[in-house]
Protein backbone atom coordinates (compact mmCIF):
# COMPACT_ATOMS: atom_id res chain seq x y z
CA UNK A 1 0.00 0.00 0.00
CA UNK A 2 1.08 3.67 -0.37
CA UNK A 3 2.06 5.76 2.22
CA UNK A 4 1.66 9.78 2.39
CA UNK A 5 3.88 11.53 4.35
CA UNK A 6 4.27 15.47 5.01
CA UNK A 7 7.38 17.09 6.32
CA UNK A 8 7.90 20.36 7.22
CA UNK A 9 10.97 22.30 7.15
CA UNK A 10 11.28 24.33 10.54
CA UNK A 11 13.81 25.92 12.22
CA UNK A 12 16.36 23.24 13.96
CA UNK A 13 15.60 22.41 16.55
CA UNK A 14 19.10 22.90 18.83
CA UNK A 15 18.62 26.78 17.77
CA UNK A 16 17.12 29.13 20.10
CA UNK A 17 14.91 30.89 18.03
CA UNK A 18 15.07 35.17 18.06
CA UNK A 19 12.03 37.29 17.71
CA UNK A 20 13.12 39.55 14.80
CA UNK A 21 13.70 43.19 16.39
CA UNK A 22 10.14 44.86 14.32
CA UNK A 23 8.13 42.26 15.92
CA UNK A 24 6.98 40.24 12.73
CA UNK A 25 7.99 37.21 13.82
CA UNK A 26 10.91 35.14 13.81
CA UNK A 27 13.97 35.04 12.13
CA UNK A 28 14.63 32.16 9.68
CA UNK A 29 17.16 33.78 7.72
CA UNK A 30 20.34 32.74 8.23
CA UNK A 31 19.22 29.94 10.82
CA UNK A 32 19.90 26.50 10.49
CA UNK A 33 16.68 24.49 9.19
CA UNK A 34 15.97 20.86 9.47
CA UNK A 35 13.03 18.60 9.43
CA UNK A 36 10.66 19.14 12.04
CA UNK A 37 11.39 16.56 14.49
CA UNK A 38 8.06 14.60 14.77
CA UNK A 39 8.17 14.33 10.60
CA UNK A 40 11.49 12.82 11.24
CA UNK A 41 9.69 10.03 13.56
CA UNK A 42 6.89 9.92 10.95
CA UNK A 43 9.14 9.32 7.41
CA UNK A 44 10.92 6.56 10.01
CA UNK A 45 7.92 5.08 11.13
CA UNK A 46 7.13 4.68 7.01
CA UNK A 47 9.99 3.68 6.22
CA UNK A 48 9.75 0.83 8.69
CA UNK A 49 6.42 -0.34 7.47
CA UNK A 50 8.07 -0.41 4.03
CA UNK A 51 10.88 -2.51 5.71
CA UNK A 52 8.55 -5.06 6.86
CA UNK A 53 6.65 -5.68 3.42
CA UNK A 54 3.35 -3.53 4.67
CA UNK A 55 4.10 -0.62 1.95
CA UNK A 56 5.03 -0.49 -1.02
CA UNK A 57 5.41 3.26 -1.81
CA UNK A 58 6.29 6.54 0.36
CA UNK A 59 5.39 9.32 -0.97
CA UNK A 60 7.08 12.48 1.03
CA UNK A 61 4.92 15.42 0.69
CA UNK A 62 6.27 19.52 2.08
CA UNK A 63 4.65 22.48 1.27
CA UNK A 64 6.48 25.44 1.85
CA UNK A 65 9.24 27.89 -0.18
CA UNK A 66 11.26 26.36 -2.71
CA UNK A 67 14.13 25.31 -0.02
CA UNK A 68 11.62 22.95 1.26
CA UNK A 69 13.07 20.77 -1.20
CA UNK A 70 15.79 20.25 1.49
CA UNK A 71 13.68 18.37 3.78
CA UNK A 72 11.91 16.42 0.85
CA UNK A 73 15.67 14.95 -0.14
CA UNK A 74 16.09 14.44 3.34
CA UNK A 75 13.29 12.32 3.28
CA UNK A 76 13.81 10.40 0.04
CA UNK A 77 17.36 9.53 1.96
CA UNK A 78 15.85 8.29 5.12
CA UNK A 79 13.62 5.94 2.35
CA UNK A 80 11.04 7.71 0.62
CA UNK A 81 10.63 6.85 -2.66
CA UNK A 82 9.49 9.76 -4.96
CA UNK A 83 8.38 13.16 -3.31
CA UNK A 84 5.79 16.29 -3.47
CA UNK A 85 6.68 20.06 -3.61
CA UNK A 86 4.04 22.16 -3.59
CA UNK A 87 5.68 25.80 -3.07
CA UNK A 88 4.59 28.27 -1.77
CA UNK A 89 5.56 31.89 -0.22
CA UNK A 90 2.48 32.19 2.21
CA UNK A 91 2.70 31.47 5.79
CA UNK A 92 1.27 28.08 6.12
CA UNK A 93 -1.29 27.34 8.59
CA UNK A 94 -2.89 23.57 9.57
CA UNK A 95 -6.10 24.28 7.76
CA UNK A 96 -4.99 25.22 4.21
CA UNK A 97 -1.82 22.61 4.71
CA UNK A 98 -4.95 20.10 5.12
CA UNK A 99 -6.63 21.04 2.38
CA UNK A 100 -3.67 20.62 -0.13
CA UNK A 101 -2.80 17.63 1.66
CA UNK A 102 -6.87 16.17 1.04
CA UNK A 103 -6.12 17.24 -2.57
CA UNK A 104 -3.06 15.57 -2.93
CA UNK A 105 -4.55 12.25 -1.42
CA UNK A 106 -7.41 12.47 -3.41
CA UNK A 107 -5.16 12.51 -6.37
CA UNK A 108 -2.40 9.75 -4.97
CA UNK A 109 -4.79 7.85 -3.39
CA UNK A 110 -2.44 6.80 -0.16
CA UNK A 111 -4.22 4.14 2.23
CA UNK A 112 -2.31 5.47 5.30
CA UNK A 113 -0.97 8.98 5.94
CA UNK A 114 1.53 9.91 8.97
CA UNK A 115 2.46 12.92 9.94
CA UNK A 116 4.07 14.37 13.22
CA UNK A 117 1.98 15.31 15.80
CA UNK A 118 3.37 19.02 15.53
CA UNK A 119 5.10 20.90 14.19
CA UNK A 120 8.13 23.11 16.49
CA UNK A 121 7.48 27.01 15.01
CA UNK A 122 4.07 27.08 15.25
CA UNK A 123 3.55 24.73 17.91
CA UNK A 124 -0.17 24.11 16.37
CA UNK A 125 -0.43 20.67 17.02
CA UNK A 126 -3.68 20.19 14.28
CA UNK A 127 -2.69 19.54 10.59
CA UNK A 128 -3.89 15.80 11.00
CA UNK A 129 -6.88 16.25 12.22
CA UNK A 130 -7.98 18.74 10.56
CA UNK A 131 -6.67 16.21 7.13
CA UNK A 132 -8.76 13.47 9.03
CA UNK A 133 -11.78 15.92 9.25
CA UNK A 134 -11.63 17.28 5.93
CA UNK A 135 -11.57 13.58 4.36
CA UNK A 136 -13.91 11.94 6.51
CA UNK A 137 -11.60 9.50 7.54
CA UNK A 138 -10.79 7.88 11.11
CA UNK A 139 -7.56 9.20 12.61
CA UNK A 140 -5.15 8.20 15.98
CA UNK A 141 -3.09 10.90 17.07
CA UNK A 142 -0.33 10.56 19.33
CA UNK A 143 1.09 7.30 18.27
CA UNK A 144 3.19 5.34 20.39
CA UNK A 145 2.61 2.37 18.80
CA UNK A 146 1.41 1.24 15.40
CA UNK A 147 0.87 -2.29 13.74
CA UNK A 148 -0.47 -2.83 10.43
CA UNK A 149 -2.61 -6.16 9.54
CA UNK A 150 -5.70 -7.01 7.59
CA UNK A 151 -6.76 -3.96 6.20
CA UNK A 152 -6.79 -2.36 9.48
CA UNK A 153 -4.25 -0.43 12.05
CA UNK A 154 -3.94 -0.32 15.74
CA UNK A 155 -2.21 2.42 17.43
CA UNK A 156 -1.54 2.84 20.92
CA UNK A 157 -1.60 6.81 21.66
CA UNK A 158 -0.47 8.65 23.76
CA UNK A 159 -3.34 10.62 26.47
CA UNK A 160 -3.14 12.50 29.67
CA UNK A 161 -2.54 9.95 32.34
CA UNK A 162 -1.71 7.03 30.52
CA UNK A 163 -2.40 5.39 27.16
CA UNK A 164 -5.24 4.30 24.96
CA UNK A 165 -5.38 1.61 22.31
CA UNK A 166 -7.91 1.95 19.06
CA UNK A 167 -8.06 0.30 15.43
CA UNK A 168 -8.81 2.05 12.58
CA UNK A 169 -10.10 0.40 9.23
CA UNK A 170 -7.57 1.95 6.24
CA UNK A 171 -7.59 4.54 4.90
CA UNK A 172 -6.42 6.25 7.99
CA UNK A 173 -4.30 9.25 9.39
CA UNK A 174 -1.88 8.80 11.85
CA UNK A 175 0.19 11.46 14.11
CA UNK A 176 3.02 10.74 15.62
CA UNK A 177 4.53 11.19 19.03
CA UNK A 178 8.17 11.21 20.25
CA UNK A 179 7.88 7.28 21.05
CA UNK A 180 6.92 5.85 18.22
CA UNK A 181 10.30 5.45 16.90
CA UNK A 182 13.96 6.50 17.09
CA UNK A 183 14.46 8.20 13.07
CA UNK A 184 17.51 7.04 11.59
CA UNK A 185 20.62 8.97 10.23
CA UNK A 186 20.38 9.39 6.37
CA UNK A 187 23.42 7.56 5.07
CA UNK A 188 25.49 9.01 2.58
CA UNK A 189 25.27 6.74 -0.51
CA UNK A 190 21.59 7.10 0.45
CA UNK A 191 21.77 10.88 0.30
CA UNK A 192 23.73 10.43 -2.94
CA UNK A 193 20.54 8.33 -4.42
CA UNK A 194 18.18 10.72 -2.99
CA UNK A 195 19.17 12.96 -5.63
CA UNK A 196 18.23 11.18 -8.11
CA UNK A 197 14.86 10.41 -6.86
CA UNK A 198 12.46 11.80 -8.51
CA UNK A 199 10.42 15.00 -6.94
CA UNK A 200 7.47 16.84 -8.45
CA UNK A 201 7.29 20.30 -7.99
CA UNK A 202 3.24 21.96 -7.97
CA UNK A 203 1.80 24.91 -6.32
CA UNK A 204 -1.60 25.23 -4.28
CA UNK A 205 -3.17 27.05 -7.26
CA UNK A 206 -2.63 23.66 -9.07
CA UNK A 207 -4.80 21.65 -6.75
CA UNK A 208 -7.10 25.32 -6.46
CA UNK A 209 -6.11 25.84 -2.68
CA UNK A 210 -6.48 28.90 -1.33
CA UNK A 211 -3.63 29.74 1.05
CA UNK A 212 -4.72 33.09 2.44
CA UNK A 213 -3.85 32.48 6.27
CA UNK A 214 -7.39 32.81 8.44
CA UNK A 215 -5.11 34.17 11.33
CA UNK A 216 -2.79 37.11 11.04
CA UNK A 217 -0.18 38.45 13.20
CA UNK A 218 -0.31 41.72 14.73
CA UNK A 219 3.49 41.29 16.31
CA UNK A 220 5.77 38.54 18.03
CA UNK A 221 7.25 39.24 21.39
CA UNK A 222 9.86 37.63 23.64
CA UNK A 223 8.29 36.14 26.36
CA UNK A 224 8.75 38.32 30.13
CA UNK A 225 12.19 36.82 31.13
CA UNK A 226 13.14 35.03 34.26
CA UNK A 227 16.24 36.09 35.91
CA UNK A 228 18.01 33.86 37.15
CA UNK A 229 18.11 33.93 41.19
CA UNK A 230 20.72 32.97 43.80
CA UNK A 231 23.14 29.81 43.79
CA UNK A 232 22.93 28.15 47.40
CA UNK A 233 25.48 26.10 49.33
CA UNK A 234 23.06 23.62 51.14
CA UNK A 235 20.14 22.07 51.62
CA UNK A 236 19.45 23.99 55.08
CA UNK A 237 19.42 27.38 53.26
CA UNK A 238 17.19 26.58 50.45
CA UNK A 239 14.87 24.95 53.16
CA UNK A 240 14.90 28.36 54.98
CA UNK A 241 14.64 30.22 51.99
CA UNK A 242 11.52 28.60 50.29
CA UNK A 243 10.62 28.35 53.65
CA UNK A 244 11.01 31.98 55.14
CA UNK A 245 11.68 34.16 51.60
CA UNK A 246 9.49 32.56 48.57
CA UNK A 247 7.12 31.07 51.52
CA UNK A 248 6.02 28.64 49.25
CA UNK A 249 6.67 25.44 51.93
CA UNK B 1 -22.02 35.98 22.27
CA UNK B 2 -21.79 32.68 23.94
CA UNK B 3 -19.21 30.31 24.50
CA UNK B 4 -19.28 26.52 24.18
CA UNK B 5 -16.78 25.07 26.60
CA UNK B 6 -16.45 21.13 26.07
CA UNK B 7 -14.55 19.79 29.61
CA UNK B 8 -12.58 17.49 30.30
CA UNK B 9 -13.17 14.84 33.44
CA UNK B 10 -12.16 12.20 35.24
CA UNK B 11 -15.23 10.10 36.88
CA UNK B 12 -17.14 12.80 36.78
CA UNK B 13 -14.86 15.42 38.37
CA UNK B 14 -14.18 18.16 36.22
CA UNK B 15 -10.29 18.87 35.54
CA UNK B 16 -9.12 22.09 37.11
CA UNK B 17 -7.74 22.55 33.70
CA UNK B 18 -11.14 22.64 32.21
CA UNK B 19 -12.01 25.69 34.94
CA UNK B 20 -9.66 27.29 33.65
CA UNK B 21 -10.66 27.18 30.42
CA UNK B 22 -14.23 28.36 31.67
CA UNK B 23 -12.41 31.11 33.08
CA UNK B 24 -11.14 31.94 29.40
CA UNK B 25 -14.60 31.60 28.21
CA UNK B 26 -16.31 33.84 30.69
CA UNK B 27 -14.13 36.72 29.43
CA UNK B 28 -15.77 36.19 26.09
CA UNK B 29 -19.46 35.59 26.92
CA UNK B 30 -22.14 33.16 28.06
CA UNK B 31 -20.99 30.16 28.93
CA UNK B 32 -22.70 26.57 28.12
CA UNK B 33 -20.31 23.03 28.24
CA UNK B 34 -20.53 19.83 26.63
CA UNK B 35 -19.44 17.18 28.60
CA UNK B 36 -18.74 13.13 27.66
CA UNK B 37 -18.61 9.62 28.89
CA UNK B 38 -20.00 6.83 30.57
CA UNK B 39 -20.27 8.96 33.94
CA UNK B 40 -21.58 11.97 32.18
CA UNK B 41 -24.43 12.41 34.05
CA UNK B 42 -21.95 13.11 37.13
CA UNK B 43 -19.51 15.23 35.15
CA UNK B 44 -23.18 17.63 34.19
CA UNK B 45 -23.59 17.85 38.07
CA UNK B 46 -19.92 18.76 38.61
CA UNK B 47 -19.53 21.02 35.63
CA UNK B 48 -23.72 22.61 36.52
CA UNK B 49 -21.97 23.34 39.95
CA UNK B 50 -19.83 25.76 38.25
CA UNK B 51 -20.38 29.38 38.79
CA UNK B 52 -20.91 30.86 35.37
CA UNK B 53 -21.71 28.11 33.65
CA UNK B 54 -25.44 28.39 32.05
CA UNK B 55 -26.40 24.66 30.39
CA UNK B 56 -24.16 21.75 30.50
CA UNK B 57 -24.99 19.15 27.78
CA UNK B 58 -24.48 15.75 28.84
CA UNK B 59 -23.96 12.71 26.48
CA UNK B 60 -23.82 9.62 28.28
CA UNK B 61 -21.99 6.84 26.45
CA UNK B 62 -20.95 3.77 27.92
CA UNK B 63 -19.78 2.20 24.10
CA UNK B 64 -16.36 3.89 23.92
CA UNK B 65 -17.51 6.14 20.88
CA UNK B 66 -16.77 9.26 23.10
CA UNK B 67 -13.13 8.38 23.51
CA UNK B 68 -12.90 8.51 19.72
CA UNK B 69 -12.46 11.77 17.86
CA UNK B 70 -15.00 11.45 15.27
CA UNK B 71 -18.09 11.57 16.77
CA UNK B 72 -17.11 14.10 19.13
CA UNK B 73 -15.39 16.31 16.69
CA UNK B 74 -18.88 15.76 14.86
CA UNK B 75 -20.80 16.75 17.59
CA UNK B 76 -19.59 19.75 18.35
CA UNK B 77 -19.71 20.86 14.53
CA UNK B 78 -22.69 19.95 15.04
CA UNK B 79 -23.55 21.97 18.38
CA UNK B 80 -21.24 24.95 17.01
CA UNK B 81 -24.50 26.76 15.06
CA UNK B 82 -25.46 28.46 18.16
CA UNK B 83 -21.64 29.78 19.33
CA UNK B 84 -19.59 32.62 18.27
CA UNK B 85 -16.53 30.90 20.01
CA UNK B 86 -15.68 26.77 21.13
CA UNK B 87 -13.34 26.29 23.95
CA UNK B 88 -11.28 23.56 25.60
CA UNK B 89 -8.24 23.44 27.98
CA UNK B 90 -5.24 22.07 25.72
CA UNK B 91 -5.60 18.88 26.96
CA UNK B 92 -4.68 15.41 24.86
CA UNK B 93 -8.18 14.92 24.88
CA UNK B 94 -9.32 18.39 23.27
CA UNK B 95 -5.95 18.20 21.19
CA UNK B 96 -7.21 15.18 19.38
CA UNK B 97 -10.61 16.49 19.39
CA UNK B 98 -10.75 20.15 18.65
CA UNK B 99 -8.43 20.70 15.47
CA UNK B 100 -11.29 17.75 14.12
CA UNK B 101 -14.05 20.10 14.79
CA UNK B 102 -12.42 23.81 13.14
CA UNK B 103 -11.62 21.10 9.91
CA UNK B 104 -15.39 20.44 10.03
CA UNK B 105 -16.62 24.05 10.30
CA UNK B 106 -13.74 25.26 7.93
CA UNK B 107 -12.04 27.42 10.68
CA UNK B 108 -8.43 27.51 11.82
CA UNK B 109 -7.69 26.43 15.67
CA UNK B 110 -6.15 28.90 17.65
CA UNK B 111 -4.16 26.39 20.21
CA UNK B 112 -2.87 27.14 23.35
CA UNK B 113 -3.83 31.29 24.12
CA UNK B 114 -2.39 32.09 27.29
CA UNK B 115 -4.25 35.98 26.67
CA UNK B 116 -7.97 36.75 25.19
CA UNK B 117 -6.99 40.86 24.17
CA UNK B 118 -10.71 40.89 22.34
CA UNK B 119 -13.11 38.24 21.00
CA UNK B 120 -10.88 37.84 17.76
CA UNK B 121 -7.30 39.05 18.96
CA UNK B 122 -5.50 36.33 21.53
CA UNK B 123 -1.79 35.58 22.61
CA UNK B 124 -0.18 32.14 22.57
CA UNK B 125 3.18 30.41 22.62
CA UNK B 126 5.49 29.76 19.74
CA UNK B 127 9.08 28.20 18.97
CA UNK B 128 8.35 26.49 22.90
CA UNK B 129 7.67 29.49 24.47
CA UNK B 130 10.19 30.97 22.86
CA UNK B 131 8.27 33.82 21.89
CA UNK B 132 4.50 35.36 22.04
CA UNK B 133 2.12 35.69 18.80
CA UNK B 134 -0.28 37.58 18.70
CA UNK B 135 -2.48 36.62 16.38
CA UNK B 136 -6.70 38.19 14.94
CA UNK B 137 -8.58 35.08 13.84
CA UNK B 138 -10.54 36.17 10.65
CA UNK B 139 -12.78 32.90 11.25
CA UNK B 140 -17.03 33.69 11.92
CA UNK B 141 -16.47 31.33 14.79
CA UNK B 142 -12.92 30.34 16.99
CA UNK B 143 -11.54 27.14 18.01
CA UNK B 144 -10.09 27.42 20.92
CA UNK B 145 -7.61 25.90 23.14
CA UNK B 146 -6.74 27.21 26.62
CA UNK B 147 -3.24 26.79 28.15
CA UNK B 148 -4.48 26.31 31.57
CA UNK B 149 -1.78 27.50 33.69
CA UNK B 150 -2.70 30.99 32.10
CA UNK B 151 -5.98 31.48 33.83
CA UNK B 152 -7.25 30.73 37.38
CA UNK B 153 -9.50 27.88 37.54
CA UNK B 154 -13.05 28.84 38.19
CA UNK B 155 -14.72 27.68 41.67
CA UNK B 156 -16.02 24.42 41.60
CA UNK B 157 -18.89 24.67 43.71
CA UNK B 158 -21.99 27.52 43.49
CA UNK B 159 -23.88 27.49 40.31
CA UNK B 160 -26.61 26.28 38.97
CA UNK B 161 -26.81 25.50 35.35
CA UNK B 162 -29.59 23.36 33.72
CA UNK B 163 -28.70 19.80 32.02
CA UNK B 164 -29.59 18.94 29.20
CA UNK B 165 -29.14 15.23 27.75
CA UNK B 166 -28.11 14.89 24.08
CA UNK B 167 -26.86 12.20 21.79
CA UNK B 168 -23.78 11.59 20.25
CA UNK B 169 -23.61 11.59 16.50
CA UNK B 170 -22.24 8.34 14.31
CA UNK B 171 -18.92 10.50 12.64
CA UNK B 172 -17.71 8.59 10.20
CA UNK B 173 -16.65 4.90 11.25
CA UNK B 174 -13.73 3.71 10.96
CA UNK B 175 -12.41 3.90 14.14
CA UNK B 176 -13.13 1.72 17.51
CA UNK B 177 -11.98 1.89 21.09
CA UNK B 178 -10.04 -1.05 21.86
CA UNK B 179 -8.69 0.49 25.66
CA UNK B 180 -7.72 2.63 28.12
CA UNK B 181 -4.71 2.30 30.91
CA UNK B 182 -4.63 4.96 33.25
CA UNK B 183 -1.55 4.74 35.52
CA UNK B 184 -2.62 4.95 39.21
CA UNK B 185 -1.03 7.65 40.92
CA UNK B 186 -2.23 8.56 44.76
CA UNK B 187 -0.28 12.00 44.25
CA UNK B 188 -1.76 15.18 42.88
CA UNK B 189 -2.55 15.66 39.42
CA UNK B 190 0.55 17.26 37.60
CA UNK B 191 -1.01 20.05 35.84
CA UNK B 192 -2.52 21.05 38.85
CA UNK B 193 -0.34 20.15 41.80
CA UNK B 194 0.77 23.18 44.05
CA UNK B 195 4.51 21.60 44.27
CA UNK B 196 5.95 19.81 41.42
CA UNK B 197 9.32 17.67 41.80
CA UNK B 198 10.73 16.66 38.97
CA UNK B 199 13.59 14.50 37.70
CA UNK B 200 15.95 15.02 34.46
CA UNK B 201 19.04 13.03 32.61
CA UNK B 202 20.88 13.40 36.44
CA UNK B 203 18.72 10.42 37.58
CA UNK B 204 20.58 8.15 35.94
CA UNK B 205 18.21 5.41 35.72
CA UNK B 206 14.84 3.78 37.02
CA UNK B 207 15.73 2.99 40.49
CA UNK B 208 16.98 6.18 41.52
CA UNK B 209 14.23 8.45 39.96
CA UNK B 210 11.95 6.62 42.91
CA UNK B 211 14.41 8.56 45.09
CA UNK B 212 12.27 11.60 44.27
CA UNK B 213 9.27 9.72 45.65
CA UNK B 214 9.73 10.62 49.32
CA UNK B 215 10.63 14.07 48.79
CA UNK B 216 7.45 14.78 46.33
CA UNK B 217 5.11 12.92 49.38
CA UNK B 218 7.17 15.39 51.91
CA UNK B 219 5.70 18.20 50.18
CA UNK B 220 2.41 16.45 48.68
CA UNK B 221 4.19 17.06 45.43
CA UNK B 222 3.25 15.66 41.93
CA UNK B 223 6.17 14.07 40.14
CA UNK B 224 7.42 15.69 36.88
CA UNK B 225 10.29 14.42 34.23
CA UNK B 226 12.44 16.14 31.37
CA UNK B 227 12.13 14.81 28.06
CA UNK B 228 15.71 12.99 28.60
CA UNK B 229 13.88 11.17 31.93
CA UNK B 230 11.24 10.08 29.62
CA UNK B 231 13.23 8.89 26.69
CA UNK B 232 15.60 6.69 28.37
CA UNK B 233 12.72 5.26 30.33
CA UNK B 234 12.73 5.97 33.64
CA UNK B 235 9.51 7.53 34.18
CA UNK B 236 6.48 7.05 31.35
CA UNK B 237 5.38 9.35 28.60
CA UNK B 238 2.35 11.06 31.07
CA UNK B 239 5.28 12.57 33.39
CA UNK B 240 6.64 14.75 30.75
CA UNK B 241 6.71 18.18 31.20
CA UNK B 242 7.34 20.25 28.55
CA UNK B 243 6.68 21.25 25.11
CA UNK B 244 5.42 18.16 23.92
CA UNK B 245 4.76 17.19 27.34
CA UNK B 246 2.55 18.62 30.15
CA UNK B 247 2.50 22.69 30.65
CA UNK B 248 2.44 23.54 34.80
CA UNK B 249 2.83 26.48 37.02
CA UNK B 250 2.93 25.02 40.39
CA UNK B 251 4.39 27.33 43.25
CA UNK B 252 7.05 25.93 43.27
CA UNK B 253 9.06 23.61 40.82
CA UNK B 254 11.88 21.28 41.99
CA UNK B 255 13.96 20.26 39.38
CA UNK B 256 16.48 17.63 39.87
CA UNK B 257 19.26 16.89 37.42
CA UNK B 258 17.19 18.47 34.68
CA UNK B 259 19.85 20.48 31.96
CA UNK B 260 17.01 22.71 31.28
CA UNK B 261 16.94 22.27 27.89
CA UNK B 262 14.43 25.15 25.70
CA UNK B 263 11.84 21.82 25.04
CA UNK B 264 11.89 21.30 28.99
CA UNK B 265 11.30 25.35 30.34
CA UNK B 266 8.90 25.39 27.89
CA UNK B 267 6.93 23.51 30.11
CA UNK B 268 7.71 25.03 33.93
CA UNK B 269 8.78 28.35 33.37
CA UNK B 270 5.66 30.26 34.68
CA UNK B 271 6.37 28.54 38.14
CA UNK B 272 6.06 30.86 40.91
CA UNK B 273 9.66 29.46 42.15
CA UNK B 274 11.66 27.33 40.86
CA UNK B 275 14.55 25.61 42.57
CA UNK B 276 17.39 23.63 40.51
CA UNK B 277 19.78 20.98 41.56
CA UNK B 278 22.72 19.94 39.35
CA UNK B 279 25.83 19.11 39.53
CA UNK B 280 26.94 21.46 36.00
CA UNK B 281 27.43 24.64 37.35
CA UNK B 282 26.84 25.71 33.57
CA UNK B 283 23.58 23.99 33.40
CA UNK B 284 20.89 26.44 31.27
CA UNK B 285 18.25 25.31 34.26
CA UNK B 286 20.03 27.72 36.97
CA UNK B 287 19.64 31.10 34.25
CA UNK B 288 15.78 30.18 35.33
CA UNK B 289 15.94 29.47 38.84
CA UNK B 290 15.51 31.22 41.53
CA UNK B 291 17.27 29.00 43.79
CA UNK B 292 20.28 26.80 42.52
CA UNK B 293 22.61 24.11 44.35
CA UNK B 294 25.36 23.29 42.54
CA UNK B 295 26.07 19.75 43.91
CA UNK B 296 25.48 16.27 43.55
CA UNK B 297 21.80 15.55 43.79
CA UNK B 298 22.05 12.63 45.31
CA UNK B 299 24.20 14.24 48.19
CA UNK B 300 21.52 17.08 48.53
CA UNK B 301 18.35 14.74 47.98
CA UNK B 302 18.52 13.40 51.46
CA UNK B 303 19.79 16.50 52.95
CA UNK B 304 16.81 18.51 51.76
CA UNK B 305 15.02 15.60 53.07
CA UNK B 306 16.47 16.00 56.73
CA UNK B 307 16.42 19.64 56.84
CA UNK B 308 12.10 19.39 55.84
CA UNK B 309 11.53 17.04 58.78
CA UNK B 310 13.90 18.83 61.29
CA UNK B 311 11.99 21.66 60.35
CA UNK B 312 8.47 19.98 60.93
Amino acid sequence: MKVLVPVKRVIDYNIKPRVKADGSGVETAGVKMSMNPFDEIAVEEAVRLKEKGVVSEIIAVSIGEAKAQDTLRTAMAMGADRSILVETDVVTEPLAVAKVLKALVEKEKPELIILGKQAIDDDMNATGQMLAGLLDRPQATFASKVDVADGAVTVTREIDGGSQTIKLALPAIITADLRLNEPRYASLPNIMKARKKPMEKITPADLGVDMTPRLSVISVAEPPERKAGVKLDSAAELVSRLRNEAKVI
Amino acid sequence: MTVLVYLDHEGGVIRQASRSAITAASKLGDVDVLVTGPDAAAAAKSAAAIPGVQKVFAVTDTTGNSELAEPVAALLAQLAGGYTHILAASSATAKNVLPRAAALLDVQPIPDIVAINDAETFVRPIYAGSALATVKSADAKKVITVRASAFDPAPAEGGSATIEDIALPAGPGGSTFVATELSKSERPELESARVVVSGGNGMLNEENFKLLEPLADRLGAAIGASRAAVDKGFVSNEYQVGQTGKIVAPELYIAMGISGQIQHLAGMKDSKVIVAVNKDPEAPIFQVADYGIVGDLFTILPQLEAELDKAG
